[in-house]
Parts: C-alpha cells; sequence; structure tokens
C-alpha cells in the first residue's frame, strides 16, 4: 500500500463521518419547525372578547368590563420622581421596590403587571400624568361584569391558568382566563374564543428583534360566541330572594324540554365579589372551609339530603308497576307502623288519620308512612329473596335518574345513593329484609338524592313516564342548540297509566292536604311535601339534627309548565317553609307576579325568615364535637 | 520563459484558489448572517465583526501577492530563520502577550490584536519540510526521529503555556507527514488505541475495559499464532508486557481524568460521552449548536433567515461555532457541501504534492494537508457534537483575521511551492 493513501482515506473516512452525522442531525430528526416551540420565537398572544351569557329571556347575565393594569418594562425606565408615582398610583414606596424588582427579575425586556386593575376614576387621571414616567403604561384588559348580582354558582368564575395547568394543556399560556365553575367551566370553549398570535423573533436576550417570517405564520383572536341559559333571570333571583336567611337549594325544570329554569344555591354570594383587586381577598373568604355557609358549594347540585316523603310517590308508583297494590288496596294506621316484635320496631306516622282504610289518594296527600311502609314491604317480598326484591326495587328507582350523575351540562354534581342488593348483602353480617330496610319506603335510611334529581323525578312524574335530561345551555351564537343527549327523553320503567292516581293524590295535598296553606287561585298546583331527618355521628353517636324542609311540585297539573323541587336545610316540616316558597316561585314564574293580600303577607314572611339561629346551634353543636 | 517566470501567477494552481475564494466568501457571509443585526449599515462598518473581518480578507490579496512574488527556493532557503522567528514570536507572548479569555495567546496593537500561534502553522510545516527533505535524513533512525518530534513540540509546548490547548492538538497532525516519509505507522495506531481506550475506560469502568481488552487482544494473538506458529514463539515476555502496559494505562486513565484534567476539561468530556445532561452552563453552547444546526433540517432556513444565528443563540458563532449558522440557514445541503468543499481542497493539496518530485514541496503539502484536516474534523466534530470542545477556528471560516491570514499564508506557500515544482530538481 502507498503511504500516501493512508490521508485520502482518513480524509474519506473522516468526511463521511461529519456528513452522516448532519445528515442525522438534520434529516433523520429534521427540522421542527412549530413556530411555537421555538426559543428564537416571542409568541404574543390577543386575547379575544369573551362571549356574554343572557337568560332564557334575552336578559343579560354576564358581560365584560374593561380594566386597567399598569405595566411596568425595566429596560425603558428613566429616573424618575418615585415618590410622586406613588402617590399617583396610591401605593407605598416598599410595593413600588417589591414590584420593580420581580418585574426586573421576571425580564428586563419585557412588560409586567405592576399594579392590577385600577379603578375607573384613577385611570382618566393616571392617563394624563403617566407619560412622564418612561416605560410605565397602561394596559386595557377585559374582565367579566355582572350586571345582576344572582346565579353566582351558576354562572361561575374564570381564573387565570396556573404554572400547572399550562404545563399539562399546550393550549394554555400561564395566566390566561379560562373558566373554572360552572357555566364558564362547562361552555368554556364557546365563551372564550380563539386567541390570535403574533409570532416575533427574538434574541438570545429575549429582546424582539423583529417579526417572525413578516408576520406571515400570525393569527387573528376570534371573539367568544354569546350564549343564552335556560335559566329565568327573574324567577332564579327571586328565588334567591325568598331563601335569604335559609341555606338549601332549588331547582325548577321545564318538564317539557329538560331545561333548567332556575338553580338556586344559598347562601349565595354577588359574582361581583369574583372580580377585580378585592378578589383573592373575597374568594379567601367565600371558600374558607370553617364556614359552614359555603357560598361555593352549589347545594342544588352537590348536596345529598335523604328526599323524605316525595320519596314515597315513587314507591307508590313502583308497587302500581309491580301489581303488589293497586288504587283500591287500602291500610289502616295506628298512628304509625309496626314491622317487628321487639318494642323499637315501630314507624311513627303523623298523618293522625283514625279509621279506614286510607287509600292511595288519601296516603299521598296525609304522607301516611304506614301505607308506604306497607307497600314498600310488599314490593321487596314480591321477589323470592330480599336481595332481588331490594334490585327490581332499584331498578325502577334509577330509571328516574336517582343513585348516579344525571348527565347535565354543568362541570359538579353528585351521584346520591340507592342502594341495591349487593349492597345490603356487603354491609350486613346478618340477614336481611324488608322490615330491617323501611325507612327506603319513607325517603329515610340510605337513600340520599341531590335537589335537581329530585327537581326531575318531579319532572319524569309530570310527563306521566319520561323526562329530558336536564341541561342549562339554550342558544349559542343565537342558534338553538340541538343536543341529542338532552332532546331525546329517558323513560321510567312505569307505564304512562300509574302517574293517574298519584298526580291525582299530589294534587289533594295542595287542596286539602299538607300543603294546602300555600294554595294559588287560578293555578292549580301538584305536589307533596317532606320532611327528612337529618342525622350527623358527634363522638360516634348518630344525632339527629333539625329536620329539613323539603317540597316537590309542579304547576300546571294539566299542562305542567315547571317542575320543582324545594330543599331548606333545617327548615322542619315541609308544609311550613318549603311548600309556600314553591308556591310563590309557580305563582311567580306563571302569573309574572304574586297578587292578593295573604300571598304578599306569605311572600314578605318567607323573604325575612330567617334559620340563622339555628344554623348556629348547629354550629356549635359540630364545633364543640370536633374539639373533644 | 523567463517573462513567464516574472509572472508571480505563472503556473499556480486555479482549482485550489478558487476553492479558497469559495470558502473564504462563504465563510464571510456566514459571519455576516452571525453577526449582522438589523441597525447596521455598510459592509465595511468596521465597528462590525463582518465589516473588519472583510477588511482582513481583502488585505489577504496584497499578502498573496507578496506570498507569490517570493521564489519558491526562498521558503526552502529560509525555511529555519522562518521557524526560529516563529518560535521566537512564541515566547516573546510572554514577556509583551495580552491575555484575552485567560489565554496569553495575543501581540496587541491599538485595538487589534495578532495570534502569532497561527503563523507558527506555517513556519513549523516549513522546518518539517526542510529537515526530512535533507538527502542525509533518514527517519528510521531513533537520533532522527527525535530531532523531528522535537522541531514539532517545541513551538507545541510554547502554545500549551499560553495556555490553549486546543491549538497544540493540531501539532499532532504531523505525524501524518512524518508516517508518509517512513516513520512506522505504530505511533498513529498506539495514539489511537490510547484515546479509544481512554475514552471507554471513562464510559465504563477500569475492570471492564481491561477484562474485554485483555480477551480481545488474546484472540488476536491466537489467531497469528495459529496462522504463523513460528512468528510470536519467543515473545511470550512482550506479550505480558504489553498486557501489563496496557492494564497500568487504563488503571491510570480514570486517575488522569479525575486529578490531571481541569474541571472544564472534564466537563465536556462528560458532555460528549453523554454522561452529563447539562444543558445550562457548560453544555449550553453545544446544546444551542446542535439545536440551531438540526433546525436547519435538510434545506436551511435561508441566508439572514435562521432565527437561531439571528438572535445570537449559539455563542462564538462567529468563530468557533461559525458552522453552526452554515447548519441553520443551508441546511444539510449546505454543511455537506461546505464539508466536500474542505475534502476536495485536501485532495487537491495531496493529489499535487504527490506531483512534486522535489522532496521538500511534498513534505510541506502534507504538512498543509495534514493540518487543515486535524482544523476540520475537530472543530466540525465540535460543533455537531462528535468530539469535546476544544477551542480551534475552522479554517477560512471563523471570524479573525490572525487565523484567515495564518492559513492563507500555509496554502499560498503551497500554490507557491507548486506553480514552481517543474523548476526544481
Amino acid at each position: 500500500m502507498k503511504r500516501s493513501f493512508l490521508l485520502y482515506i482518513f480524509i474519506t473516512i473522516a468526511g463521511l463521518i461529519l456528513i452522516g452525522r448532519l445528515f442525522q442531525l438534520q434529516v433523520i430528526q429534521g427540522a421542527d419547525l412549530d413556530p411555537n416551540r421555538n426559543a428564537a420565537v416571542k409568541v404574543i398572544y390577543d386575547y379575544p372578547e369573551r362571549g356574554y351569557i343572557y337568560d332564557r329571556n334575552g336578559k343579560l347575565l354576564v358581560a365584560n368590563q374593561l380594566s386597567y393594569d399598569v405595566m411596568v418594562v425595566p429596560n425603558e425606565v428613566t429616573p424618575l420622581d418615585t415618590i410622586e408615582l406613588c402617590k399617583l398610583l396610591k401605593i407605598d414606596k416598599d410595593y413600588f421596590i417589591r414590584k420593580y424588582k420581580t418585574a426586573q427579575r421576571y425580564s428586563p425586556w419585557l412588560p409586567s403587571v405592576f399594579l392590577k386593575q385600577l379603578a375607573k376614576e384613577d385611570f382618566a387621571f393616571l392617563q394624563e400624568k403617566l407619560h412622564k414616567f418612561k416605560g410605565f403604561y397602561i394596559q386595557k384588559r377585559n374582565i367579566r361584569d355582572y350586571p345582576v348580582s344572582s346565579a353566582a354558582n351558576v354562572l361561575g368564575y374564570i381564573s387565570e391558568v396556573n404554572e400547572l395547568d399550562a404545563k399539562n394543556n399546550p393550549n394554555f399560556q400561564q395566566g390566561e382566563l379560562i373558566g373554572t365553575s360552572g357555566v364558564e367551566k362547562s361552555y368554556d370553549s364557546i365563551l372564550r374564543g380563539v386567541k390570535g398570535k403574533k409570532f416575533l423573533h427574538r434574541n438570545r436576550l429575549n429582546k424582539i428583534i423583529g417579526k417572525y417570517k413578516e408576520g406571515s405564520e400570525d393569527t387573528l383572536a376570534v371573539n367568544g360566541q354569546d350564549i343564552s341559559l335556560t335559566i329565568d333571570g327573574e324567577l332564579q333571583r327571586y328565588g334567591e330572594l325568598l331563601m335569604s336567611g335559609k341555606r338549601g337549594g332549588i331547582v325548577a325544570i321545564e318538564p317539557k324540554t329538560g331545561e333548567i329554569l332556575a338553580l338556586i344555591s344559598t347562601p349565595t354570594y354577588n359574582p361581583n365579589m369574583m372580580v377585580g383587586r378585592q378578589r383573592s381577598k373575597n374568594s379567601v373568604i367565600l371558600m374558607d372551609e370553617d364556614n359552614l355557609d359555603k357560598p361555593t358549594f352549589d347545594r342544588a347540585l352537590k348536596a345529598e339530603y335523604p328526599p323524605g316523603s316525595p320519596f314515597k310517590l315513587i314507591n307508590a308508583l313502583i308497587g302500581l308497576q309491580e301489581g303488589v297494590i293497586d288504587s283500591d288496596f287500602g291500610t289502616y294506621c295506628y298512628g304509625g307502623y309496626r314491622y317487628g316484635n321487639k318494642e323499637s320496631d315501630f314507624q311513627k306516622c303523623h298523618c293522625n288519620i283514625f279509621g279506614g282504610p286510607i287509600k292511595l289518594n288519601r296516603a299521598i296527600s296525609k304522607s301516611c308512612n304506614s301505607y308506604f311502609s306497607t307497600t314498600y314491604r310488599k314490593i321487596i317480598d314480591n321477589a323470592s329473596t330480599p336481595s332481588k326484591g331490594m334490585d327490581i326495587w332499584s331498578n325502577h328507582v334509577k330509571s328516574f335518574g336517582l343513585g348516579n350523575y344525571l348527565g347535565y351540562d354543568l362541570p359538579v354534581g353528585s351521584p346520591g345513593l340507592i342502594p341495591t342488593g349487593k349492597f345490603y348483602d356487603d354491609n350486613n353480617k346478618f340477614s336481611w329484609g324488608a322490615t330491617t330496610t323501611i325507612s327506603n319506603a319513607i325517603g329515610q335510611g340510605e337513600i340520599s338524592t341531590t335537589p335537581i334529581q329530585l327537581a326531575n323525578v318531579t319532572a319524569a312524574i309530570a310527563n306521566k313516564g319520561y323526562f329530558y335530561t336536564p341541561h342549562i345551555l339554550k342558544k349559542a351564537n343565537g342558534k338553538n342548540i340541538n343536543n341529542p343527549k338532552f332532546t331525546i327523553p329517558k323513560k321510567t320503567t312505569i307505564d304512562s297509566k300509574h302517574y293517574d292516581p298519584i298526580i291525582e293524590g299530589m294534587h289533594t295535598v295542595f287542596k286539602t292536604g299538607t300543603g294546602k296553606l300555600s294554595k294559588v287561585n287560578g293555578i292549580d298546583i301538584v305536589g307533596k311535601t317532606g320532611t327528612s331527618e337529618n342525622f350527623t355521628i358527634i363522638n360516634g353517636i348518630r344525632t339527629q339534627l333539625d329536620d329539613h324542609s323539603i317540597l316537590v311540585a309542579f304547576a300546571p297539573k294539566d299542562d305542567p309548565k315547571i317542575a320543582i323541587a324545594v330543599f331548606v336545610e333545617n327548615g322542619g316540616y315541609g308544609s311550613t317553609i318549603a311548600a309556600p316558597i314553591t308556591s310563590l316561585l309557580i305563582e311567580k314564574y306563571l302569573n309574572k307576579k304574586i297578587t292578593g293580600n295573604n300571598r304578599k303577607w306569605i311572600e314578605n314572611s318567607m323573604i325575612n325568615l330567617s334559620l340563622q339561629h339555628i344554623y348556629d346551634q348547629k354550629e356549635i353543636i359540630l364545633k364543640t364535637a370536633f374539639k373533644d | 520563459m523567463r517573462a513567464e517566470k516574472n509572472n508571480i501567477f505563472y503556473g499556480i494552481d486555479w482549482i485550489l484558489v478558487i476553492l479558497y475564494v469559495v470558502l473564504v466568501g462563504f465563510g464571510w457571509m456566514n459571519i455576516y448572517a452571525a453577526t449582522t443585526t438589523d441597525n447596521s449599515s455598510s459592509l465595511l462598518d468596521l465597528s462590525t465583526r463582518y465589516g473588519k473581518q472583510l477588511l482582513w480578507i481583502i488585505l489577504c490579496i496584497p499578502l498573496i501577492i507578496i506570498i507569490l512574488f517570493f521564489n519558491s527556493k526562498f521558503y526552502e532557503k529560509f525555511a529555519t530563520i522562518l521557524y526560529l522567528i516563529g518560535i521566537l514570536s512564541l515566547i516573546g507572548l510572554f514577556l509583551f502577550g495580552k491575555n484575552i479569555n485567560g489565554a496569553q495567546s495575543w501581540y496587541g496593537f491599538g485595538s487589534a490584536s495578532l495570534q502569532p500561534s497561527e503563523f507558527a502553522k506555517a513556519f513549523t510545516a516549513l522546518a518539517i519540510a526542510k529537515l526530512l527533505s535533507d538527502r542525509q535524513y533518514n527517519l528510521k533512525l531513533i537520533k532522527n526521529q527525535i530531532k523531528a518530534f522535537i522541531v514539532i513540540f517545541l513551538p507545541a509546548v510554547l502554545i500549551a503555556l499560553q495556555p490553549d490547548l486546543g491549538s497544540v492538538l493540531v501539532y499532532l497532525a504531523f505525524f501524518f507527514v512524518l508516517n508518509r516519509e517512513g516513520l512506522t505507522l505504530n505511533y498513529i495506531i498506539i495514539g489511537s488505541l490510547a484515546i479509544v481506550l481512554f475514552l471507554l475506560t471513562l464510559l465504563f469502568n477500569a475492570p471492564t475495559i481491561i477484562i474485554a481488552f485483555f480477551i480481545i487482544l488474546s484472540i488476536i494473538l491466537l489467531y497469528f499464532l495459529k496462522k504463523n506458529k513460528g512468528y510470536l514463539k519467543f515473545n511470550w515476555h512482550k506479550i505480558i508486557g504489553l498486557y501489563l502496559v496496557a492494564g497500568l494505562y487504563i488503571f491510570s486513565s480514570g486517575y488522569i481524568f479525575n486529578n490531571v484534567f481541569e474541571q472544564h476539561q472534564r466537563d465536556r468530556f462528560e458532555i460528549l460521552l453523554g454522561l452529563s445532561k447539562d444543558t445550562k452552563k457548560i453544555g449550553y453552547n453545544t446544546n444551542q449548536s446542535i439545536q440551531a444546526i438540526s433546525s436547519g433540517g435538510g434545506f436551511g432556513k435561508g441566508f439572514l433567515q435562521g432565527e437561531r444565528t439571528q438572535g445570537n443563540f449559539v455563542p462564538e458563532q462567529d468563530t468557533d461555532y461559525i458552522f453552526s449558522a452554515v447548519g441553520e440557514e443551508w441546511g444539510f445541503v449546505g454543511s455537506a457541501f461546505v464539508i466536500i468543499l474542505f475534502m476536495l481542497l485536501l485532495y487537491r493539496i495531496i493529489y499535487l504534492a504527490e506531483t512534486h518530485k522535489n522532496k521538500f514541496g511534498r513534505i510541506y503539502g502534507y504538512g498543509l494537508a495534514s493540518i487543515l484536516f486535524f482544523h476540520v474534523v475537530i472543530n466540525i466534530g465540535m460543533v455537531i457534537q462528535l468530539l469535546p470542545t476544544v477551542g480551534i477556528p475552522l479554517p477560512f471560516f471563523s471570524y479573525g483575521g490572525s487565523s484567515l491570514w495564518g492559513f492563507t499564508l500555509l496554502l499560498f506557500i503551497f500554490i507557491k511551492l507548486d506553480a514552481n515544482k517543474s523548476y526544481d530538481l
């Protein structure tokens, strides 16, 4: 081999290695041309205006307002009169130094927020003076504005995307506003619009040195779409007014469509509290864990209560469907129902009917425990084993949308609980039967439901056997929504004919039964009162608290336009608080006003009725209990 | 004949000149891309780096004319003196040198500075050519080998003391020259083996490598033993000696790495070998360079369109990392084009050197080719993360007058020697 070849070979090998490595880097790994991930490209976002929210009648519920932030770019700041600036901005010197250092640390070249959300009157004044201070300028931002201060939990609020969310979702930037609760969250993608992007070219010091690709990849912002809710703003506001001083949830549904007319959870708060400079201070108060008012907890959707007497309706329907009772079936009531041999195996009843036999219509209107316990027992015992009987019963109940999430278009909810045979098999060491679960007959025991679930049951009864999944969105961008999830009816397992005697019974409730004091002239209200016992565990002992006041109703009887469920925590009898509130809401919705001195007096007394003393007592009981 | 001889352009190899012009021109375009800003104006604006470089390039023209003006015999006769001048200029640095970035490698002239080590390479090449072309000289003799080593390592040691270790590496290139002139290949083989073993020891651990090395060596020896039974018959002590030396070397390389190397040198090795994932501090340059190059893709983003180059993301991009600008703006096509240009240049130099009947010209040509080869491979290898970070310039490309003039001097002395080769015998 000629010695001269050695260098030739080396050059060729080395050249091929270098070219091969370049091929690997440039062709195989290739160019990542996504400017969003290019360190040399800075993306500036242009945030569109968020869509407005209207109620079903076109009343504006949520709008936007301009807010003014003072921004600073540290490298553009020239020596200034600090004291004058502090006076102008109404800040102290410590704040100035702290914020300025933060901005400098973030980036000397980029704007940082120096002072958030100026008052409007400050803005006008500042705009004239601020030009003296180089590097400081005012930036406009859109924030939410609530012309009507109700429905806070329904509407929800928007928050800045935090670092973690921004990391998990590349479509969001830190600090960007996104709906975090209520409708703002459910329909965030409609309301938010599409942000515009401007690609700028920057150097490694983060200084902008020009447009990226002459702006050829820039996009314009697309404004968010307006939406209309199914909520009736006036009914919502009125319901919140009636519930003042009381904790609880009210849900009103239009049975023919499943549209939610009102979704009231009290105590509520003014949605404007979650906007502006006071927001962080307010949110601490609103989300305080120790505050049993829990204003941000949506009781109408999330609170699980024992449904109490209204649940008897379902038991009666199942009894009819299973053929264990008919409309002629009757029982006797001896101030209660004895289901065992022991002294304690006795369920009290307050129907005050002596003699009999008590038939379905009277049993409903007077809410007779004995009747429904007998019925329940017949249902369970109709099958070969209690477990099978319970499963049959449970499937019927669940067909009303109970025991699971309803599937409505709001971001929070609870499944509630409807026990099955397996539930008792797993939880009982000893044999069990209809009598040991007899509380289910009257909507107590293991059963729990949310107000919206119960309103939905009422709508299903009003429709005589089917319901539309409740929903809150009516229109987006002026067009009606046609979501098959909400337009295809869901059938209950009970035949339509069995509803008539039940509805008649419920009609009697408001004519001569437990709701007679709340009847409204000219409106045929059909309903059922309830008083649900509730307990808490204190030091391992089951302790009874004041009863919840409950009512479900729909009206008018022959052409149901509104179905409603009212829960008032610790409100006592259903007939004393829940019934008048329901009747007022129905009257307001159907007649648009309350007429008659008697009705006005009831309205006033409901608005002024406060249960705060009961809640205070409860709080003392609970707090002392958990201290021990 | 006489008239032709007086024409200084007579007989020069235009292919080399064209390759030179293309490399320098393309190099300057990339320096322009790496250092231009939106508000810079004239091309000859001397406050900018591309403006200064353009001036250095223009000043190459008189330099080339001067080089070509001398007869090739001049370089042969004065090789020793030029070498001594080079050595003196290197020694002078310790007295009058200017310290930039911790290395005392420059002479300052006002705002400009000159780096004598860039010229010392050319003078060393001349001196080696002079030494080896002596008719009495025989490289088989140890005495003569030592002489050659001294000529090579004297400037290398002086440069190492500045300290500028990157430039020292280049002097290893002269082993190719010595090999071409009869030095046994063993030096290159042992040297390469030492480097490979050193890197492997860092990647794995000493015992693993020793065992692997012994197994491989034993297989090779057994193979030879079977093939030619007599060949290794009486050399058991040599074989055992080889095992021992290799074992000691592998053990000590870990020690050397941890105790003799400086921290920044260790970091560079660790980043190269993937032992450390640092992309913020010491690995920042390499990481940015790789990002820029791979973002160029197949066809590049176009002249002045590379946002990383325009945004100065790669530190030292106009000097040692200039190849990353090529990679980003001209893509794989452009980068491969540059490498092929260099390969053509080297092939052409070796081809021409082999045609010299005069030993001096041939040896000098080999020296030139070897130095350029080392510079190109080490520089580009570093920029594309095949080699550890070693700060030496890419010939004709990197910003810097001394380096440009140094390589121009190296190349055009050869072009002149080549132009006159037919007269020498």
